[in-house]
Order: C-alpha cells, then sequence, then structure tokens
C-alpha cells in the first residue's frame, strides 16, 4: 500500500489548515454560502437532507487496519456509529457537525486519509478492481498508476473548477471490475505486441440522466504518458465542456456533441503540445509507485493440499461450503483465497457498516490478510490475501460479525444508493426496497440456482446506485409527490458494457418484490442450463417479460 | 485609486479595464491613457493598438488563449476574466498563455473570483489579482497565496512535478 513521505505529509497538513481557516470564515460570515458550497465539497462535505454528509477518500479502495480503525473511531466519536461504502470505493459519514469536521480531517490526516477531491466540480477519487494485484486474470497491477494519478489529480491547479464532477478508473485485468466503460475516463491496462505496458483509453461513458458507454479513444498509450494524456483531455474538457446547463456538462455530452473523432482530434492535437513535457513519467516514479504494492510476505504453500483441507471442511459443513462458493474467489499465488465480506445481510442497508465491524475487520485484516482490506464498488469488502488454511476460522469469526451472508453476486447483493432516506437530490427510498427484494429472495438454494444476478437500485436519476448497469435496474421516481419504481433489464458494468432498457410503466413500492419475482420467473423458464439471466434476457428480448409483468389479472 | 495584489504585494491598480462595446468594435473609440481593451476591440484595431504601450488586453472565460496567441508576448498586460469563480476556463488559458504563447508581461484576474482561488491562479501564471469588490481584504487575501508550499504536478511557476524533485 502507498505511504506518505514528509511531502505528501506537508500536502495533507496545508490542506486540513486551509479548510479549517475556510471553515472558520464561513461560521464567522466572511465567505458566502454559495463561495463556501465548492470549498466544502472538495473537502467531502455535502450539506444533505438531515445533515451534512462527509465523503472520505478511498484510494482506489485501498484501507489498512489502522485507518479502519480510525474510521471506526470518528463514526463512533463524531457521528452516529456507522459509516457507508460508496459505489466509488468511498467511505461516508450520514450525521457529522460541520464545526467538527476540520477535527475529523485532522484525524483523518493522521492516518493518511482525507475528503480531498471526494465531492465537487473536479477530479474525484480514482477507482480500479478490489482484486488488483491478487486477481488470476491480471494483465498489470493497476494500483500504481491509480496512486500516480491520485498525485496528479490531488490540487491540479488547472482543473478544480472544472464544468462539471470527474470519475476516472483503470482496470488491470481481462475481466473489467472497475466499470471503465460508464466513467469519464476509464483506462483498461494492456500490453502491445512487444510486451510494454501502454493503456486503452475511454472517454465519455458515464450514467446519470443521460447514460452513455465510453468511446475509445486512444487504443493503446504507452504508459510513460500517461500524465500528459489525461493533462489533454482534461484541458479539452476544461476548455469546451458545457457551462451553460450542468445537465449537460459532463464530458459525454461533450464527446457526443463533437463526435468521437473530432474530440479525439482536439486531443491529440493538444497533447501533441504536451507530450514530452515534465510531466512524461519516468521509469523511476513508475518503479517508486510500484515499490509500494510489492508482494506481502507469502508463505510457500501446498496448493493441492490447503485445498483439500478446505475441501474436507466444506462437506462437513454445508453453511461453510455455500460461503466458499460465493464469497470466496481465487488467488494467483498457489494457497491463498481472496475473499468478500458482505455488507449486504437483509435488513441492514447495503454497505453500511458500524464502528465496531470496523475494527472487526481491521482485526481480521490483521490477522488474515497483512493488515489490507479494499472496499468495492459494489459496497462491500474484500480481504484480499487469505491463505486457504485460515478460510473455516476467517468464516466463523465473520459469521459471528455478520459478514458472512453467502450472497456475494447473487440477487440479494444489491448496489443500493442512500435514497430519500438520507439523499436531499433523491425522488424515491431505495433502501427499503432493497430489502423488500431480499426478503423476497430469502431461500438461498434458489437464490443460488439463479446464479449472478447484478440488481441495482438508484433513487434518483443521478443514478448513483448505477441502475442502468445491473441485470436489473430500479429506478425511483415521483409521481405527483408519490414514489414509483422503474424497472429496467439488460444493463451490464462488464466487458459487455450496455445500458438497460426501460420495461414499461413504473410500480409502486409494495409491488416491487412480485415484479422481481415475475422477472426471475421468466428468466428460470426461459434459460438454457449455462444461462444466466442477462444471456437470457439478451436472447429472448424484453417481450416475454414485459408480458408477464404487466399481464391484466384474470 | 484602487487597489491590488501583484507580485505578492498590494499596489495601486493605474489601469482601467473597459467593458466589451454594444456596437461596432472596430469603430469603438478607445481612451488615451492604460486601458485594458476586450479582444474583439484588440482583434478589431489591432494594428492601430500595436504602436501603443498602455494597452492591454482582456479575454472573456469563452474566449481561449490561441485568439491572442503569440500577439500577447509584447503587450504589457493579459487579464482573465471569471464571470463567476465556478467558471474555471481562466485556469487553462492563463496556463496556455505562459506555457505555449510566451507571455511574460502581467496576467491578471479580473472579475468575480474569490481568494480562495488565489494560490491555484498563482500556479498557472497569474500574478496580479483585481478583485472585483472594492471592499475585499487585500490583506487577508494575500495569505491565500501561500496555502500550499508544495505541489504534486507541474505548473506555470513549479516547472517540475514532485515526481521529478523527490530525492
Amino acid at each position: 500500500m502507498y505511504i506518505y513521505d514528509e511531502y505528501d505529509h506537508t500536502i495533507l497538513r496545508q490542506r486540513v489548515a486551509q479548510f479549517r481557516d475556510q471553515t472558520e470564515r464561513f461560521l464567522a460570515g466572511e465567505i458566502k454560502p454559495e463561495e463556501f458550497l465548492p470549498l466544502r465539497l472538495q473537502n467531502g462535505l455535502y450539506v444533505q437532507r438531515l445533515a451534512p454528509m462527509l465523503r472520505i477518500n478511498v484510494p482506489y479502495g485501498m484501507l489498512n487496519s489502522a485507518q479502519l480503525r480510525r474510521l471506526a473511531h470518528i463514526a463512533r466519536h463524531y457521528d452516529k456509529g456507522y459509516c457507508h461504502v460508496s459505489t466509488r470505493q468511498n467511505i461516508q459519514f450520514n450525521w457529522p457537525d460541520l464545526t467538527e469536521v476540520p477535527d475529523i480531517l485532522q484525524e483523518l490526516a493522521e492516518v493518511q486519509m482525507h475528503g480531498t477531491q471526494s465531492s465537487g466540480n473536479c477530479i474525484r477519487n480514482t477507482t480500479s478492481d478490489q482484486f488488483a494485484g491478487v486477481a488470476e486474470d491480471e494483465v498489470i497491477d493497476p494500483r500504481p498508476y491509480c496512486e500516480i494519478i491520485r498525485q496528479w489529480s490531488t490540487f491540479h491547479p488547472e482543473f478544480a473548477f472544472l464544468p462539471r464532477k470527474f470519475k476516472i478508473a483503470v482496470t488491470g485485468s481481462q475481466q473489467d471490475r472497475a466499470a471503465v466503460q460508464v466513467h469519464d475516463i476509464g483506462l483498461q491496462i494492456v500490453l502491445n505486441d512487444a510486451g510494454e505496458v501502454g493503456f486503452k483509453v475511454y472517454v465519455g461513458g458515464g450514467l446519470g440522466r443521460t447514460p452513455v458507454i465510453g468511446s475509445v479513444i486512444r487504443e493503446y498509450l504507452p504508459q510513460e504518458h500517461l500524465l500528459t494524456y489525461l493533462e489533454a483531455i482534461l484541458r479539452v474538457y476544461n476548455l469546451f465542456g458545457r457551462r451553460d446547463n450542468k445537465y449537460k456538462a459532463r464530458i459525454k455530452i461533450l464527446v457526443r456533441a463533437l463526435t468521437p473523432e473530432v474530440f479525439t482530434e482536439k486531443v491529440e492535437a493538444e497533447w501533441a503540445y504536451l507530450k514530452g513535457t515534465s510531466n512524461t513519467l519516468t521509469q523511476a516514479e513508475i518503479d517508486r509507485a510500484k515499490s509500494f504494492f510489492t508482494e506481502p510476505p507469502y508463505e510457500t504453500i501446498d496448493d493441492a493440499a490447503a485445498q483439500a483441507e478446505v475441501a474436507a471442511l466444506a462437506a462437513e459443513h454445508l453453511a461453510f461450503s455455500k460461503w466458499l462458493q460465493r464469497n470466496v474467489r481465487g488467488h494467483r499465488v498457489p494457497g491463498y483465497a481472496a475473499v468478500t465480506l458482505s455488507l449486504k445481510p437483509t435488513g441492514v442497508a447495503p454497505g453500511d457498516v458500524t464502528d465496531s465491524q470496523l475494527e472487526i475487520i481491521a482485526n481480521l485484516a490483521d490477522e488474515f490478510s497483512f493488515s489490507e482490506a479494499r472496499t468495492t464498488h459494489e459496497q462491500n469488502i474484500v480481504l484480499a490475501d487469505v491463505k486457504k488454511t485460515d478460510l473455516f476460522t476467517l468464516w466463523h469469526k465473520a459469521k459471528v460479525a455478520g459478514f458472512a451472508t453467502p450472497n456475494i453476486g447473487t440477487i440479494t447483493d444489491i448496489i443500493c444508493c442512500p435514497g430519500g432516506d438520507f439523499c436531499s437530490l433523491a425522488n424515491a427510498k431505495s433502501i427499503p426496497i432493497a430489502e423488500s427484494i431480499q426478503r423476497q429472495f430469502d431461500d438461498m438454494d434458489y437464490v443460488y440456482d439463479l446464479g449472478d444476478i447484478d440488481l441495482n437500485i438508484s433513487g434518483c436519476m443521478n443514478a448513483c446506485g448505477h441502475h442502468h448497469v445491473g441485470h436489473i435496474g430500479i429506478l425511483g421516481v415521483d409521481k405527483k409527490g408519490e414514489e414509483f419504481y422503474q424497472v429496467q433489464l439488460g444493463g451490464s458494468a462488464s466487458n459487455d458494457a450496455s445500458l438497460g432498457d426501460v420495461l414499461g410503466p413504473s410500480f409502486s413500492a409494495g409491488d416491487m418484490p412480485s415484479v422481481i419475482q415475475k422477472l426471475v420467473d421468466v428468466f428460470v423458464e426461459n434459460r438454457t442450463e449455462e444461462e444466466l439471466f442477462i444471456d437470457t434476457y439478451r436472447r429472448i428480448g424484453a417481450t416475454p417479460f414485459k408480458e408477464r409483468v404487466y399481464a391484466k389479472a384474470s | 485609486m484602487p487597489k491590488l495584489v501583484k507580485d505578492g504585494v498590494i499596489v495601486e491598480d493605474t489601469w482601467t479595464l473597459l467593458s466589451k462595446p454594444e456596437g461596432d468594435a472596430a469603430n469603438f473609440a478607445v481612451p488615451a491613457g492604460q486601458v485594458i481593451v476586450p479582444l474583439s476591440v484588440w482583434l478589431a484595431q489591432k494594428s492601430e493598438l500595436k504602436s501603443r504601450t498602455d494597452i492591454g488586453v482582456w479575454l472573456d472565460s469563452d474566449e481561449t488563449a490561441d485568439l491572442l496567441g503569440e500577439d500577447a508576448q509584447p503587450l504589457p498586460l493579459v487579464a482573465v476574466n471569471f464571470p463567476t469563480f465556478m467558471d474555471g476556463r481562466a485556469f487553462s488559458t492563463a496556463r496556455l498563455l505562459r506555457e505555449r504563447f510566451g507571455f511574460t508581461g502581467e496576467l491578471r484576474a479580473v472579475g468575480n473570483f474569490i481568494r480562495d482561488q488565489l494560490c491555484y491562479l498563482r500556479r498557472c501564471g497569474v500574478n496580479a489579482f483585481a478583485f472585483s469588490n472594492p471592499e475585499s481584504d487585500l490583506q487577508a487575501a494575500l495569505k491565500s497565496l501561500d496555502d500550499f508550499t508544495e505541489y504534486y504536478q507541474a505548473s506555470v511557476d513549479q516547472p517540475l512535478p514532485l515526481f521529478r524533485r523527490r530525492a
């Protein structure tokens, strides 16, 4: 994991001091509220429905146990004892007091954390694959590049007042788990014919009111040009992105208005000036960044023996075997596995975690995974480096703490925004809808039989719950002051990225469990042996689903 | 005389900023003395204005640096306007004037920027700050120039990114 040096500490200390001064000036009436707004947003502070909300960056999802314990402390002392893992791998506190935020930021700075640019019209926290560095299908570990981007984008003087927010995601694996095609910039690490590292560059993807799959503007960008090329894209966007209408200000609108070809020409023309300038990465810097993401001290383990031990325990303990199937995945190092701790038990807001649970995760990380954990964009937590021979013990401890719900990737592992319960933008609640669907699908054997299904819920068209890219997407809508829910089918955030199609008229909250049940029934009746929900939908189309859901009662 | 922050100190502002003309920029009468003319006036009357040494030019946020280009070089002053402080195009414009078009004179922020942007503006090459609000506390604003003393990226005032300077 990246470790701050004196430069990083100095910059962060100065940031905390700057925001403390700004907060004091605001409270003294020396800064107008409209001027304080972007300043507080760029420190992660929103004003929400019930209280402020503070968003803390988790760069590319990486956390160590000291940071987890500090987050627990903050949840306990400054908040109501819990926090929330967001779809951008960040941590959100829902009840901080404005006057205490500078103190919270100071406490976070001590463990190398902050809320810098976690909100506002600037370059946000760079996200990545939660299995970075351990995935079996990985080409190159994306985290050193994420860290290079983090430093470049932090307090970038030219790009702090962009037309709109700006999100970058990086994947280094064959299977995209970072949803790069639905980000403002998506970077996929690729190797050229000579085996040299570079990036396939996607631009202009995004969700929200106008969902768009990103366009490839460069098939291969050599790694040393990463920052100058990003700078060229950002400069074109800063100068030419629309500023007259906030709903048309994202880069996706610019790319579409110009066409991807013309946009690419503009970027390449700008890059011609920037290529080779001092922001060109050096091998020494790439090596320095990589030096923080070296292998932990893995033991040499007989994988076959470890696997046999696990299999024997699984044969004895059915619940353990189910957890293994859903929450544990392979690792590129023999004898190790990556474990996802589910933050989605029924009855808990998806992604919520309490102070004491954070401390338990810290303890589990210390005991089983080299003191590190990762947040995921599906709102769970990963322990990436667990010895297979520790899995059974870990499972016991995770179960006691409430993290062992064996539902990862299933229909009850729901991505869900905070919705109308917390968010002042929301048109409808989303958390109770997630809960009602989880209750509908309470038979785990049946849920396993359905296989992987991405079910995503957003409480408004800003799409924080990524409903457009759910195999089943649910969008809360407001009709004359009443909450309804629109269903979309066929979305995907993976390599085969696609946007869902709206099924038809929306439903009431009470209808949602049965609507989802009917959709699943159509799938079960029509699937071939190997098909997942998304495959069947793509094969048979929307009509059979529509007919079932909208059939008149006879 | 109004005051402004220039090169880290408070000085008297000897320049007059002219608003955009209502009619044809070619017919706009540019007065004598140190004046900052709108880009449209400069472009329409360049051949006459070029001979004067007391002419500055200001660019609005939707006017890109290349519209002035290397013509900026002999000018004593170029200003970039902030219609609102949230309109960040001037940050890019300032950098381009300095880094691409070789402008070395006074680069002035005008309009509705705020004190908390000073440090970033300086890093983009702006060296003078004329607040639109005459009540602004310039002494306090000076402090904001030093909000940060160390930076990750290359910029106008620090052409080497931190990764090339780290020991």
